[in-house]
């Protein structure tokens, strides 16, 4: 690996928007006097510090409103901070959203010469990639026609096309891999890949926080407005689904429409026959253990809900106790219930039990996600989520 | 391009010796508009690609092109020349009455055209401004470069029609339309830059500038001479009216293209009174550049 120089400096940043509610003369005029009460303050980033090194991959995360794109916006100069200083070094390139210099009734060819100036690319530059850009986009018939007659999955193939042919040094991404078919998202993040083996930085605003601990080797979680967390993925990942459960919480109690009590108190795991925190060996039988209660007037026809994430915060398994054909009688008192997965075959690595407590429609009452892990110990002739135990032979044939 | 063939090490190298520079727009002062300059250069093509983009698509997918950029000044002229000049008389006293009009509606048009299309540029651009870090005094820039194009064209047509007429010969006078042009292009771009970002804050301006516009036409001697201004005004306003930079060109041009075979009466001390628009018109140019700056840091969330 190279050497890592810090290639973004973010100086205790913070940025006030401020909400204006009339936008006319006329109006400005006739509220002159009482422009304060027209007028509301909003700190969208407060006193964020942060360094990017080169050749590193960060990942911004956050609840909708937390200042993640603005952050963004920040740094790459879009927006100009309120107080603090950002400098950075070396070439830049935002995709903050695909084919923001598009123009409808250009051609494809034309809006490729006219995208890649954006973004910096000189017209020889432009014309050396010309051929490379259109096979990536994989529109080849189509560059010659206006691109308001493109589907959207062509104008967004088109428009990625361009901005990963420029040739940043620091990349930064807004939300933008979220587009395509699943092939052409495979092709981005092929590309977002070779991108991190040649040294360049990248900077991504992503709502899919799998794409977070796969590509990331940092993340950021921004929480109205201030660093939460900076460290490793997968901990922001479940810091971040920590404040999002909080905020569910927040927010069906502000609704009042009907007080759930229910909740989970605890959780515990372990194979059986072994000692909680012992590593689970393939072939073992998994205990979940979880203890309910609700300390309203009881909840009938509830449900009990598992789900094993691995360290990638991919889903690896799942199940309900309705699923099992349980009907559980009202929940009052503490009650504990088992889960037993019999014969388990996880692959080598960290899993995490996230449990649930629903009502009968399947509407989340509690949550405790990542409340408990086990390990499964290194498997020297395989990897992966499932384990099983390979054999090989050379037919010859 | 190097980058594609650079190690992550190299690269890492590169970049320690790279100075740091702050993101977003660059500082204060007369430094800073020298900085702006810079960037502007440096983004010269993309500039160039912009301007096209509003001439192609300003008359997309019209049959007869950018030739309708004609008919409004041709029919504007046409009528000039009819109500004004035979109805009411005004050719009577000016002699080759549609070359005197067509030459200060040339440049008008210019003018009025830059400022028009400059004030509405950055909301235009509203989702590049919004998306990509650019100097945004680029857009109103391309507003400059559609409407020079269009005025190309216009000249194009004086030039043929005052050759026709005959009032077109070559001589020193001609340095008056020069001179007529670099100074409308620094009054309407500093003009332009200046409304585009205002209009950003205040979106009556766009109407505002369109009345202005409007008022600014019949305030410079297109539609009649100047002494017919002379005899009306106040001595204090008619050095007002003289010495505005639009009424300086109008007048230029029409010493470069008319005066020289008809009857016009020079407006004394011209070449002066230019220069001294000029220069100011440079300063003005400048502070409209500082304006600029200084409110693009917040058109990103004001958009």
């Amino acid at each position: 690996m190279a050497s890592h120089v810090p290639v973004v400096q973010v100086n205790d940043v913070s940025k006030r928007f401020i909400i204006r509610k009339e936008k006319s003369l006329k109006e400005r005029l006739v509220n002159a006097g009482r422009s304060k009460q027209f007028k509301e303050d909003f700190w969208a980033l407060k006193n964020v510090d942060l360094e990017i090194m080169s050749g590193t991959t960060i990942g911004l995360i956050g609840p909708n409103g937390s200042g993640k794109s603005t952050l963004l916006k920040t740094i790459g100069g879009i927006i100009q901070p309120t107080s603090g200083s950002v400098q950075r070094r070396g070439r830049l390139a935002a995709l903050l959203e695909l084919g923001a210099g598009f123009h409808q009734d250009l051609t494809g060819r034309e809006n490729v010469y006219l995208n890649a100036s954006i973004l910096g690319l000189s017209r020889k530059q432009t014309d050396e990639y010309f051929d490379e850009i259109v096979d990536f986009s994989g529109i080849r018939d189509f560059i010659d026609t206006q691109v308001k007659f493109y589907s959207s999955g062509m104008y967004v193939r088109l428009a990625f096309a361009v901005a990963v042919h420029v040739d940043p040094d620091l990349l930064l991404v807004d939300e933008v891999l979220a587009v395509g078919d699943e092939a052409f998202q495979r092709k981005c993040l092929d590309k977002i890949r070779s991108f991190q083996a040649e040294g360049r930085t990248i900077v991504l605003v992503t709502h899919s926080l799998g794409q977070v601990t796969e590509l990331c080797d940092r993340a950021v979680l921004l929480s109205k407005g201030t660093v939460m967390f900076d460290g490793a993925p997968h901990e922001a990942v479940r810091d971040f689904r920590d404040i999002l459960e909080e905020r569910r919480v927040d927010e069906a109690a502000e609704h009042k429409e009907e007080v759930r009590h229910g909740r989970i108190t605890h959780v515990f795991t372990r194979a059986a026959g072994r000692e909680i925190g012992e590593p689970v060996q393939p072939g073992d039988d998994l205990i979940v253990s979880m203890t309910f209660e609700h300390d309203g007037e009881g909840l009938e026809n509830w449900m009990a809900a598992l789900q094993i994430d691995n360290v990638q915060g991919q889903v690896v398994y799942g199940t309900t106790s309705k699923r099992l054909g349980f009907q559980l009688s009202r929940l009052k008192e503490a009650r504990e219930v088992n889960f037993t997965l019999k014969n388990v075959n996880f692959g080598a690595g960290k899993y995490f039990i996230n449990a649930s407590l629903m009502d009968d429609e399947g509407r989340h009452l509690h949550d405790l996600p990542q409340v408990a892990s086990f390990d499964v110990p290194f498997f020297d002739l395989a990897v992966g989520s499932v384990h099983a135990v390979p054999e090989f032979e050379d037919l010859g044939r | 391009m190097a980058g594609l063939d650079e190690s992550p090490t190299e690269r890492s190298t590169r970049l320690l010796n790279e100075p740091w520079q702050h993101a977003g727009a660059v500082g204060g002062g007369v430094t800073g508009t020298i900085e702006s300059v810079k960037e502007i250069w440096a983004h010269r093509q993309l500039l160039g690609l912009l301007t096209k983009r509003e001439l192609k698509s300003r008359y997309k997918d019209s049959a007869g092109g950018f030739l309708w950029s004609l008919a409004k000044p041709l029919t504007q002229l046409f009528i000039y020349y009819l109500v004004i000049g035979q109805f009411l008389g005004a050719a009577r006293n000016i002699e080759n009455f549609a070359v005197y009009i067509f030459a200060g509606l040339t440049v008008y048009t210019l003018f009025s055209e830059i400022v028009g299309s400059g004030t509405g540029s950055i909301i235009a651009n509203s989702g590049l401004v919004k998306k990509v870090y650019l100097p945004r005094e680029i857009f109103p820039l391309a507003a400059v470069g559609s409407a020079l194009f269009n005025f190309l064209v216009q000249f194009v047509i004086l030039i043929v029609a005052a050759t026709v007429i005959g009032t077109l010969s070559f001589g020193p006078q001609l340095l008056f339309g020069v001179a007529s042009l670099v100074l409308i292009l620094i009054w309407g771009t500093a003009v332009g830059i200046l409304l585009a970002a205002l209009n950003v804050y205040l979106r009556d301006i766009q109407y505002l500038v369109e009345v202005a516009l409007l008022l600014f036409m019949w305030a410079s001697p297109i539609l009649y001479s100047w002494q017919q201004a002379a005899d009306v005004l106040p001595a204090w306003l008619l050095e007002v009216y003289v010495n505005s930079p639009i009424t300086l060109s109008v007048l230029g041009f029409q010493e470069a293209f008319w005066s020289e075979a008809s009857n016009g009466v020079p407006l004394p001390h011209l070449a002066l009174r230019m220069l001294v628009a000029g220069v100011i018109g440079i300063i003005a140019l400048i502070f409209a550049q500082r304006v600029f700056s200084r409110l693009q840091g917040d058109f990103a969330q004001e958009l």
